[in-house]
């Protein structure tokens, strides 16, 4: 398994003059509004623990309130926790003294803003210089790496213009830069993408992914928004009132919510989008047949042994060759040479276990017999019948 | 029974009582604090006068040509030929090297005021009512002890004036500070700046517009001191007001005011020029865009929205 890039333990962030009394009342069960009401303390975050591996985009989706721009924020100490830890490759940064601290910020660490949070009065190039400036790197070679950056995002002609001048999504392309010319193992991204419009949001959600297809970075990605958290997310973290409820793949979420709120927050996903075909293709028919070694006789046999109607062909390396059914076979020993290819239907294509099921809906929809799935090496991963498409759809409602 | 007769706080008292123990003790103090405001305000002012009218005619008709635009630099033109002809140019110099001094200090003295109010909750609970005593005790109370302890002349004029105007730049300096947006502070801070390159780098640029406000107001209110000071003989365009008052001379009032707004024009809309948030166009293409008569562009600043404060001298 990938290893731990972020380790935080027991976290807390209370707000207000005497965290310790409200820590009491947490402890005691006491929920947010009354500690709120008894103490007047608010309950920002409370005891997250979990560990974000080096390389993978964790979201962090929550209602709003539920303490997710605080969560992110003690991971660099914009905000101070109240109690806990958090380990960036190994070293407590809560501990951390002011100047240690923030040679992380300026060495392992970027963050991209809902507002951009760009500079004004300076220059696109400048902005993307930022953290080196702060840094103290010479102009040359800030300039230098900053060009590179706005070079990946697109926005190497406009390197001179001023953020007024530029569309919403192209200053965040800024803030993005800024955020990789001080090239970070680690980036903080709280809901960057959320001021944008939906076209262009999903424009910016492609050039992440692309960005990390180049070079893997650890992303801690806040958003409210469910189609962005399925659509960028290796991992997904649920927050409530303040508290991790739990963390998982997206479809893991999505197909086994742990409470109410989580499955309250996931009605009404799309699922066609959240799986793949790759997903679900383990519950088709299971009989597959090996060319090399079998002919008519010992397929057809165990065809009728199985509980299924067909059965798949594959040859070599598990690659996908056809589909038989009884007729195709019996068809194949009256009228043709009697070889097991004479068997496979006609015009049964395979598709891409990396599909979403909106793509490979219509095809399973229909077609008379399940389809099979293959990866990108045309190995044969299993099939997807109507009925496996209708549960999962079902299930998800 | 009048109750006047068996209430009696004895303030006037208290104040005299400690002007003299100023006096008595601090002397050195207030003899240095006169010293380093004699500095300022005469040089400016020799200086200044030691210049050809018609070469820091010049100077100004380019700045603002600059600066502003054409438009405003014909304006400084016609100014400057209406004062040279009303012989006002040696009083004019003057009060402008009166209200630049005193602004200058007022700034000098504001400015950090400003800052440690943005940074600390407590300085500024502390500050903010100093500056509204400061702002609603009528001006012609300052008067009083500048002149006891300055004697009279430009100098106790230049000290009640930075006391009088210091006030709006110490506010717009902290309320500047205060409104830079939380999220370009945490980016500020995100990307490793120090609290000092915060301050430098981040929330002093983006407080600029409102730090030039304030500015611009101090130099505003510099000015309508300038006939009130010119009562303790700080000279100037506010003498030749007053002179006007005193001789019922409605003709001489006239020029002397109209000299006190061409400099208030003047100052304005050049502080108001440098609150532009962005200051990278070279000299040589703002005066080549000048040349060829184009607006500025439009920037998002706050120098827009100030309001002309309060006009200047009465
Ligand atoms: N500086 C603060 N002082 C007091 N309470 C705060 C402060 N910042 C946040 N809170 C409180 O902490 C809780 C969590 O806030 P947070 O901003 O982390 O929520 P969020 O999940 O990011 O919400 P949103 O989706 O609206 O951004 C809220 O109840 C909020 O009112
Ligand atoms: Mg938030």
């Amino acid at each position: 398994m990938s290893n731990a890039k972020i380790v935080v333990n027991g976290l807390y962030k209370i707000f207000g003059s005497h965290p310790d009394q409200a820590y009491e009342l947490l402890q005691q069960g006491k929920d947010k509004d009354e500690i709120f009401e008894t103490t007047g303390n608010t309950i920002g975050v409370k005891d997250a623990s979990f560990e974000v591996y080096e390389g993978e985009v964790f979201v962090v989706m929550g209602l709003s309130g539920s303490g997710k721009s605080t969560l992110v924020r003690m991971l660099n100490r914009l905000i101070d926790p109240t109690y806990g830890v958090v380990e960036i490759d190994g070293r407590d940064i809560v501990k951390m003294s002011k100047s240690d601290l923030i040679q992380v910020r300026r060495k392992e660490m970027a963050m991209v803003f809902q507002s951009f949070a760009l500079m004004p009065h300076q220059r696109v190039i400048d902005n993307a210089a930022f953290g080196l400036e702060v840094a103290g790197v010479p102009r040359e070679q800030r300039y230098e790496r900053a060009l590179k950056s706005l070079e990946a995002v697109g926005l190497k002609p406009n390197a001179y213009s001023y953020p007024d001048e530029l569309s919403g999504g192209m200053k965040q392309r800024v803030g993005l830069a800024r955020a990789l010319t001080n090239d970070p193992s680690i980036m903080l991204m709280d809901e960057a993408f959320s001021a944008l419009d939906p076209l262009i949001r999903t424009e910016m959600q492609d050039e992440l992914l692309r960005l990390q297809s180049e070079q893997r970075r650890t992303v801690v990605f806040i958003t409210h928004d469910l189609d962005e958290a399925m659509r960028i997310g290796d991992r997904i973290a649920v927050m409530q009132d303040g508290a991790v409820v739990q963390i998982g793949t997206p479809e893991e979420i999505v197909t086994s919510p742990a409470n109410e709120y989580v499955s309250s927050f996931f009605k009404g996903v799309d699922v066609t989008q959240v799986f793949q075909a790759g997903d679900i293709c383990g519950k088709g028919p299971k009989t597959v047949i090996e060319r090399a070694g079998s002919d008519l006789n010992s397929a057809t046999e165990a065809l009728k042994n199985s509980a299924d109607e067909i059965a798949f062909v594959i040859g070599k390396d598990r690659k996908y060759e056809g589909l038989v059914t009884a007729e195709s076979l019996l068809e194949a020993k009256k009228n043709k040479g009697g070889k097991l290819e004479n068997a496979l239907v006609a015009n049964i294509e395979a598709v891409r276990a990396d599909m979403s099921l909106s793509e490979v809906l219509h095809r399973v929809a229909h077609s008379r017999y399940p389809v099979p799935v293959v990866d990108d090496n045309n190995v044969y991963k299993g099939a997807i019948s109507k009925t496996a498409l209708l549960q999962t759809l079902d299930r998800a409602v | 029974m009048n109750p006047e007769d068996w209430i009696e706080i004895n303030i006037g008292q208290w104040v005299e009582n400690l002007v003299g123990f100023i006096l008595d003790n601090f002397e050195p103090v207030l003899d240095a604090i006169s010293a380093a405001i004699g500095f300022v305000a005469l040089g400016l002012e020799n200086t200044l006068l030691a210049i050809n009218p018609l070469v820091l005619s010049a100077i100004l008709i380019l700045l603002a040509l600059w600066r502003v635009g054409w438009k405003f630099a014909v304006f400084v033109l016609l100014s400057m030929v209406l004062i040279l002809g009303m012989n006002l140019w040696d009083p004019t110099i003057s009060t402008l090297a009166l209200v630049v001094g005193a602004s200058f200090v007022a700034l000098l003295v504001g400015f950090p005021v400003g800052v440690a109010m943005a940074k600390s909750d407590t300085v500024e609970a502390l500050v903010r009512p100093i500056l509204d005593f400061m702002q609603t005790m009528p001006p012609f109370v300052y008067l009083i002890p500048a002149a006891m302890f300055f004697g009279l002349g430009k100098v106790p004029g230049t000290i009640a004036t930075v006391v009088f105007a210091m006030p709006p730049v110490v506010r717009l300096t902290n309320l500047g500070i205060r409104q830079v947006s939380v999220e370009n502070v945490e980016a500020g801070r995100a990307f490793g700046c120090t609290d000092r390159q915060l301050l430098y780098k981040v929330q002093l640029p983006l407080a600029l517009p409102s730090i030039m406000t304030g500015v611009n107001q101090t130099i505003m209110l510099s000015l309508s001191m300038v006939v009130i000071a010119s009562m303790i003989g700080a000279g100037g365009l506010g003498n030749v007001v007053l002179t006007g008052i005193q001789r019922l001379n409605v003709g001489l009032g006239f020029e002397g005011g109209l000299g006190v707004v061409i400099v208030a024009i003047l100052l304005d809309r050049l502080t108001q020029s440098f609150g532009r948030i962005r200051t990278s166009e070279g000299f040589f293409t703002r005066l080549m865009r000048a040349l060829k008569g184009e607006q500025q562009k439009p920037t998002v600043t706050g120098s827009e929205q100030s309001e002309t404060p309060r006009r200047a001298a009465s």
